[in-house]
């Protein structure tokens, strides 16, 4: 059989696909690898937890309990059962949202990340918006003023960024910026008296005190997390700002920037215009990359300022052998990490016409 | 004819390990409303050259000259502001590689209307309409869809019409042309060439051609220069280029295979009988 036998009504109709059409297939496509991703994610931590040499029985029913006993609620939580059936029902359990019990805060796992995520959320969204709004003009300025003395500080400043332990600056900072100076707050996210006053709704607490009208809390808030957020935004901003100023650099040295040159067009728009356009697709993979390891939850600096997020909580389960808080925190971060990879993906469609279809 | 360009001792140099290096070595030339031909082999300066012009040689590169003077224009003791008016206004450059010479992230219609508006302040509907003029002059049959794209969506051919388009479009006096047709097929580097020489004599300006290839610069210049390490060698009406008692001249002009050629081998330059 030839293809010409293949009616023709079978065949995509081709040339009447238009852009709009193209733009949602790619839409669906992201759609598809990321559920896929985090499929795998799933099958990841479903059997992390059946290798650790943690039993989960033992953690219900404890060291002491007979034999029968322990065979019974071996069987009643479905471990017995063929491992597909277990990674099937593990799946739906994950989507509903049941990731079980935390045996160290006593509470459902699911609720304790709704509780810790906002505040690491907070943190590191404010971290990162430092980082850029200072790395992306400081790596800009070194590299159109390549070679001076400015750009010879900033590149220490980078290096600095590398080789200073994070929680040594936070300790530091604590003890210049709050312990004698008093212009921050003190460790954690609010202080005692402030605590509880505005009603949670996104749990992040800038935002919240805002909808609530509540400016004493926000500004307690603010002079809490500015801080911790500055200290990750000094190391996202040594990341940025040595990552946009090689990416100028080498944009500066491309034919097409002497082209805007010999149009006699202004040096701030030929470095903005021309040169900046190129690398914000790079930049933006530079930054979410540098966003989700902020996300991650950086443990130093949540431990050093008593920050009650997602880094800390993992320590904490992980000192107490928690596997569900474990690997439900696991989850959360693995999903923030796709999420962010997606994200920066689909924004690479929409700044670079060259990956467009 | 008065002079548009008077170049004087011109020198371009470079640092090196052991002090600094000359790479053009005090160059003579001037030039009306004509079309100046400077041809050489690779490395003899003639980008430094034609760049000079336009002070677009950044540090460490350093140019000197007794006299640099464009119009009324002292090149070399202007201001940043004063250059960047002569800047693609008044003098323009098209450049070798239209791959690499065209932004790629900016449509083609956005960057060819940037030249227009860093000169003059016109009206949106103005620009649009300018633009599209100026891609029919460069011979686009439907500039309406052009304007639309970004470089990497055309072919080299049209890429470097486009870039002819752009720095044509606010009207310079002088326009320099670095080895516009070196990255091109062929088929194609004529009708480019065409182009240029149309627009050239129609609007009276000034062209300098670079390039390394004797016979397409004796074919669309006026007067040629002869280029060597840094220096001018030989110099001379386009249409005496073959009667040129020039050494190396002669040389570069037996090294180019014809036509109905009938030597097995082309000879090579004799770089001892000319040393300088
Ligand atoms: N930034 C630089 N630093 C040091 N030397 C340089 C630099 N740029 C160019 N040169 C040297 O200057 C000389 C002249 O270069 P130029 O580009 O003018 O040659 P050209 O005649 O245009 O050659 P081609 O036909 O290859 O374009 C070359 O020998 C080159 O190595
Ligand atoms: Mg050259």
């Amino acid at each position: 059989m030839t293809q010409d036998a293949t009616p023709a009504s079978l065949q995509p109709p081709r040339q009447m696909m238009g852009r709009g059409n193209a733009w949602l297939r790619g839409l669906g496509a992201v759609l598809v690898s990321m559920a896929m991703t985090f499929l795998g994610l799933i099958a990841i931590t479903f059997f992390v937890g059946r290798v650790v040499p943690i039993d989960p029985v033992i953690a219900v029913v404890g060291d002491r309990a007979p034999i029968e006993v322990y065979n019974a609620v071996r069987a009643e939580m479905g471990l017995d059962d063929p491992l597909i059936l277990q990674f099937l029902r593990y799946v739906a359990d994950v989507l509903t949202g049941d990731l079980g019990m935390s045996i160290s805060t006593g509470g459902r796992v699911i609720d304790d990340l709704v509780r810790v995520f906002p505040a690491t959320l907070e943190l590191a969204t404010l971290g990162i918006i430092i980082g850029v709004l200072l790395g992306v003009p400081m790596g800009v300025y070194a590299a159109s003023h390549h070679g001076t003395f400015v750009d010879h500080a900033i590149r220490v400043l980078g290096l600095v960024g590398y080789a200073v332990p994070a929680f040594w600056l936070g300790l530091v900072g604590l003890a210049v910026l709050y312990a004698r100076l008093q212009i921050v707050g003190g460790p954690g996210r609010l202080d005692f008296f402030y605590d509880g006053l505005v009603p949670p709704v996104t749990g992040l607490i800038l935002v919240d005190s805002l909808l609530a009208g509540d400016m004493a809390v926000f500004r307690n808030a603010f002079s809490h997390i500015i801080l911790p957020a500055a200290v990750l935004g000094f190391f996202s901003l040594a990341y940025i700002s040595r990552m946009t100023r090689s990416f100028m650099l080498d944009q500066l040295s491309q034919d097409f920037i002497m082209t805007a040159r010999v149009k006699g067009i202004s040096e701030r728009r030929v470095i903005w215009h021309h040169a900046f356009r190129p690398i914000r697709v790079p930049l933006v993979t530079v930054i979410g990359l540098s966003y989700a390891s902020l996300l991650e939850g950086s443990v130093m600096i949540e431990t050093v300022f008593s920050w009650p997020g997602i880094g800390n909580y993992l320590t904490t389960a992980l000192l107490n052998a928690d596997m569900n808080a474990v690997l439900g925190a696991t989850l959360v971060i693995g999903m923030v990490f796709i999420l962010i990879n997606k994200g920066s993906d689909v924004l690479y469609r929409l700044i670079d016409p060259r990956a467009r279809a | 004819m008065k002079p548009i360009l008077e170049v004087e001792n011109l020198r371009v140099s470079f640092p090196a390990p052991r002090g600094r290096v000359e790479v053009v070595k005090g160059i003579n030339f001037s030039l009306g409303a004509e079309r100046l031909g400077i041809v050489g082999e690779s490395g003899s300066g003639k980008s430094m050259t034609g760049r000079s012009i336009l002070r677009l040689i950044q540090r460490p590169g350093r140019v000197t000259a007794d006299r640099l003077q464009f119009e009324e224009v002292d090149i070399l003791s202007a201001s940043d502001r004063q250059m960047r008016a002569v800047r693609g206004a008044r003098i323009s450059m098209v450049m070798q590689d239209p791959k690499f010479s065209l932004n790629p992230v900016i449509t083609i219609g956005d960057q060819i209307a940037e030249g227009l508006v860093a000169h003059r302040r016109l009206p949106r509907a103005q620009v649009k309409e300018k633009t599209l003029e100026m891609l029919r002059a460069v011979r686009i049959a439907d500039p309406e869809k052009v304007v639309k794209l970004y470089p990497h969506q055309v072919s080299g051919g049209m890429g470097q019409r486009v870039m002819i388009a752009m720095m044509l479009i606010p009207e310079p006096t002088l326009l320099i042309a670095d080895e516009p047709t070196s990255a091109l097929d062929v088929s194609v580097q004529a009708q480019v060439l065409d182009i240029i020489d149309e627009l050239i004599r129609r609007n009276n300006m000034g062209l300098i051609l670079i390039s390394h290839d004797l016979l397409l610069v004796s074919a669309y210049c006026d007067r040629i220069l002869v280029m060597r390490n840094g220096e001018v060698v030989d110099e001379c009406a386009a249409r005496d280029l073959a009667a040129s008692t020039h050494p190396y001249t002669r040389g570069l002009l037996a090294a180019m295979p014809h036509l109905n050629e009938t030597r097995d081998e082309l000879p090579m330059l004799d770089r001892r009988s000319q040393a300088t």
